[in-house]
């Protein structure tokens, strides 16, 4: 049965697995190798081939605290760090086990044989990066990020995949999973998937569907992250009746490079770089007095946009805020920033050894997504209750368990895909061993999984993907970018609503089954309007400034209605609030404070 | 005049030449001639011209992901050297305002600029390219001197494009005998690695007429490399270790 056809279930082949993982990148990886070592019957569903996953970008380091640089550092540190980072919403049992089990992740990396740079001691080598702090935020910068040196992303990736080649992990390369497949308990049992080489279609069957899936940044006109960024889980879990949690918190870079939107690590300014504006001035002195270029990136991020906008940004149209490294000197730009000095020589033409990089905020990571436990077991919300999701688990980018609430810290991801990825996987095979009965899916179910493909491949008339996308993209950049307003979003709503009726019955101009591209960009439209409307509802809904969601017209942060997590459902189109885990195992729960930095 | 329109001086026509061949239509592949409008103002990358052209021609199928040189997913072969197209300016390689794009050579194409790649990683999976380690792991991370880190520097940034191996004369004519320059650099870089403890077990593996002995030193691996990495000279490393080893 190929893709192209008017596929029903009743002809559809099936292929049948103990575990999938959807998406091979870091998280979807990790939780690979962890059900491949344990000998279950394993796939990894992967549009591209794994290591082109956007993992790769991942530049300046995994943060965690394995006590190399500083033999006195503590996980609860890094704890209490990341929780003032995410402005109070990060749930603290979630990041008491990530900064708890990191240690041991990252040593299992390492193991794996990442080949992070080293100190003189031979120990893996540290930078610091930016939120971090000794003692409770009383004991001045930390250095925490684990590196290898400014591809750490590329590393780890490559590590995972090597290590799942040893341990025999099923992959199908370049295979695209269209949408969920339910059972009558609303259990999920598997996805509709197809080769994109061939066109070949089947219903990969599983008692346990893992999206990792990772992030979907290419809603907006400039971002850092790869083409392939659509939101795909996000997408998926949206039409199957879930939802998503604080989707509208999108972390904006301080540092892409103007123009390009290609990431410029926080790892330069952690060795020392500084931002400049166009009169030379280090403004983040101004902004943030203690922690200067190393504030919370959501803190950076405004302070340039305001620079800019209050005129004061570098080159003929002002329009961005220059990166200083060369005072570094050469040694410490090519050892320590390789993979930097190439994209700006690249992109921007300048050597950051010789002169500034040109930077602006861009966005980077989505800290909301597909709300789970610490098990990566994916939750509904009905009524304030809490319900687990049978056969569904979320781990990566895709997921809000939540460890980075409003505003994720610098080195977190790595953390939280590996954490996770290895948690879903450790708990999957547990349950695994005491079996899993779920009801097989009836012709019916599948026939509905099947409903958005066939819809687009019988389109005859309706407007170009290119051209939704760019509508899409620029609408939300304009009107759900760093500031927000409630006139401006209301508006973009408006207008999202009009091309979602657009995105609902657009064109598939080329039918072909073999290797098309123009098939794949379609469904991954229909993905990224998924996440681009639930943003835009949600960010309207939170009537606060918090975190990476700051608001012209609501600029204070409101403890009082809105210490919750956003619940949004794409069928109803209503957000509510969840509340936010405060009771960690081991420690006192970290309560609300100002934050400055 | 609004922001959003580009005044006319600041845009010119190139032609973009391109393999066409989608298996379930064309007979045989043709190449096919696609005007595309680019801005005179500023560089964009081949790959931006592809997307442009990928506009007025839907069907037309590339890989590509990061679209910053780290990915490795758009190799491809431009005026007829192999390359990423994300991290080449076309103002490099634009002749009298044209440009050749065909598939990398070598690899039987799937459609367009996408070859298959199968026989690419078969080569690199034979080469166990992950680290092997027999004595028990510390309860930290194993110890590394700087210096010994510093002998994978050229070697883990590898990111499985293929650009290398599909211009290698040798790999042309043997795929499925000769490893290749990517997977000969993979195999040196857990070789060169000192927490590796399976040297042996890897040059044993090596010694036969054509996985390794097959390089001619043509060096199209090094010239072509997006990442500036040098294969022959892994190759001749390991050449040099054989050689050198005792025989227990």
């Amino acid at each position: 049965m190929l893709v192209n056809e008017i596929i029903n279930a009743k002809d559809l082949p099936v292929m049948e697995f103990d575990g999938i993982i959807v998406g091979g990148g870091g998280a979807g990886m990790r939780a690979s190798l962890q059900l491949a070592e344990s000998g279950l019957n394993t796939a990894v569903i992967s549009k591209v081939f794994p290591t082109r996953s956007h993992t790769v970008s991942a530049q300046g380091g995994i943060t965690c605290a394995i006590q190399s640089d500083d033999p006195d550092d503590d996980w609860r540190w890094h704890m209490f760090d990341t929780v003032k980072g995410s402005d109070y919403i990060g749930d603290q049992e979630a990041i008491e086990y990530m900064c708890s089990e990191g240690p041991k992740a990252v040593f299992e990396l390492e193991h794996m044989g990442l080949p992070f740079s080293r100190t003189e001691e031979g120990r893996i080598y540290q930078r610091p990066f930016g939120g971090q702090s000794k003692d409770y935020g009383k004991g001045g910068q930390a250095t925490r990020t684990c590196a290898a040196a400014d591809r750490t992303g590329h590393s780890l990736l490559h590590t995972l995949y090597q290590a799942n080649l040893k341990a025999g992990t099923n992959f199908l390369n370049e295979w695209f999973a269209v949408d969920l497949v339910l059972n009558t308990d609303k259990a999920v049992v598997g996805v509709i998937a197809f080769k994109i080489e061939t066109g070949e279609i089947y219903y990969i069957k599983s008692k346990a569907t893992v999206l990792a899936t990772g992030g979907a940044g290419r809603i907006y006109a400039s971002t850092t992250n790869a083409l392939i960024n659509s939101g795909d889980g996000i997408g998926m879990a949206l039409r199957a009746g879930m939802p998503v949690q604080d989707i509208e918190m999108w972390q904006f870079h301080p540092t892409g490079i103007h123009g390009a939107g290609t990431l410029v690590t926080e790892g330069c300014r952690g060795e020392g770089g500084y931002l400049l504006n166009k009169d030379g001035e280090r403004f983040m002195e101004r902004y943030a007095p203690n922690a200067k270029d190393l504030a919370s990136r959501d803190v950076v991020a405004r302070s340039m946009a305001l620079e800019i906008l209050e005129g004061r940004g570098c080159g003929p149209n002002a329009d961005h805020i220059f990166l200083r490294l060369d005072h570094l000197g050469p040694e410490v730009v090519h050892k320590r920033l390789p993979g930097i000095t190439e994209l700006s020589k690249t992109f921007a033409g300048v050597d950051p050894a010789v002169q500034p990089i040109p930077v602006v905020p861009t966005c980077h990571y989505m800290m909301g997504g597909i709300p789970t436990n610490i098990n990566g077991q994916v939750i509904s919300v009905q009524n304030g209750e809490d319900t687990i999701i049978d056969g569904l688990y979320a781990a990566g980018e895709v997921a809000c368990v939540s460890v980075h609430g409003g505003n994720r810290l610098g080195g977190n991801s790595l953390l939280d895909l590996v954490v996770f990825g290895r948690a879903a996987g450790l708990y999957i095979e547990e349950t695994m061993k005491q079996g899993v009965e779920l009801k097989n899916a009836s012709h019916d179910d599948i026939d509905k999984a099947l409903e958005r493909l066939n819809k687009l491949n019988a389109s005859t008339e309706g407007d170009q993907v290119s051209v939704l996308k760019e509508k899409m993209q620029q609408n939300m950049q304009n009107n759900f970018g760093v500031f927000r307003r409630g006139d401006l979003m209301e508006k973009g709503i408006d207008e999202l609503a009009k091309t979602r009726e657009e995105v609902d019955s657009m064109y598939l101009q080329d039918k072909s089954a073999t290797f098309n591209t123009a098939r794949i960009e379609a469904l991954e439209m229909q993905n990224l309007f998924e996440v681009a409307e639930a943003t835009a509802i949600t960010a309207n809904e939170r009537k606060e400034s918090r975190g990476a969601h700051a608001r012209d017209d609501f600029t204070e942060r409101d403890d009082e209605n809105w210490l919750k997590h956003s619940i949004y459902y794409a069928e109803t189109k209503e957000v509510s609030k969840r509340d936010v885990n405060y009771r960690p195992k081991t420690v006192q729960a970290f309560q609300p404070m100002v934050r400055s930095y | 005049m609004s922001a959003a329109v580009i005044p006319v001086e600041q845009i010119k026509t190139i032609t973009m030449s391109i393999y066409r061949y989608d298996p379930t239509v064309d007979k045989k592949p043709y190449m096919q001639d696609v005007v595309v409008e680019i801005p005179t103002d500023k560089d964009i990358m081949v790959l931006d011209a592809l997307h442009l052209a990928k506009q007025q021609e839907p069907s037309l199928s590339y890989r590509r992901s990061c679209r910053e040189g780290v990915c490795g997913s758009d190799g491809m072969n431009i005026n007829g050297k192999n390359g990423l197209a994300c991290v080449t300016p076309l103002s490099e390689v634009l002749k009298r305002d044209k440009i050749t794009l065909r598939p990398m050579p070598g690899l039987p194409v799937v459609r367009d600029l996408i070859v298959d790649m199968k026989q690419f990683f078969d080569q690199l999976e034979k080469v166990k390219p992950y680290l092997i380690t027999k004595s028990d792991s510390p309860d930290i991370e194993r110890k590394q001197t700087p210096e010994d880190r510093e002998e994978l520097d050229g070697l883990y940034e590898c990111i499985l494009c293929g650009c290398c191996s599909t211009s290698c004369p040798s790999f042309w004519w043997n795929p499925d005998k000769f490893l290749g320059p990517a997977a000969l650099l993979q195999s040196w870089r857990f070789i060169a690695d000192s927490r590796d403890e399976a040297t042996e077990e890897r040059l044993d593996d090596l010694e036969d007429a054509f996985s390794l002995y097959r390089c001619h030193g043509i060096m199209n691996c090094v010239s072509v490399c997006p990442k500036g990495l040098n294969p022959t000279e892994a190759i001749s490393n390991i050449r040099n270790k054989l050689l050198t080893r005792e025989k227990a």
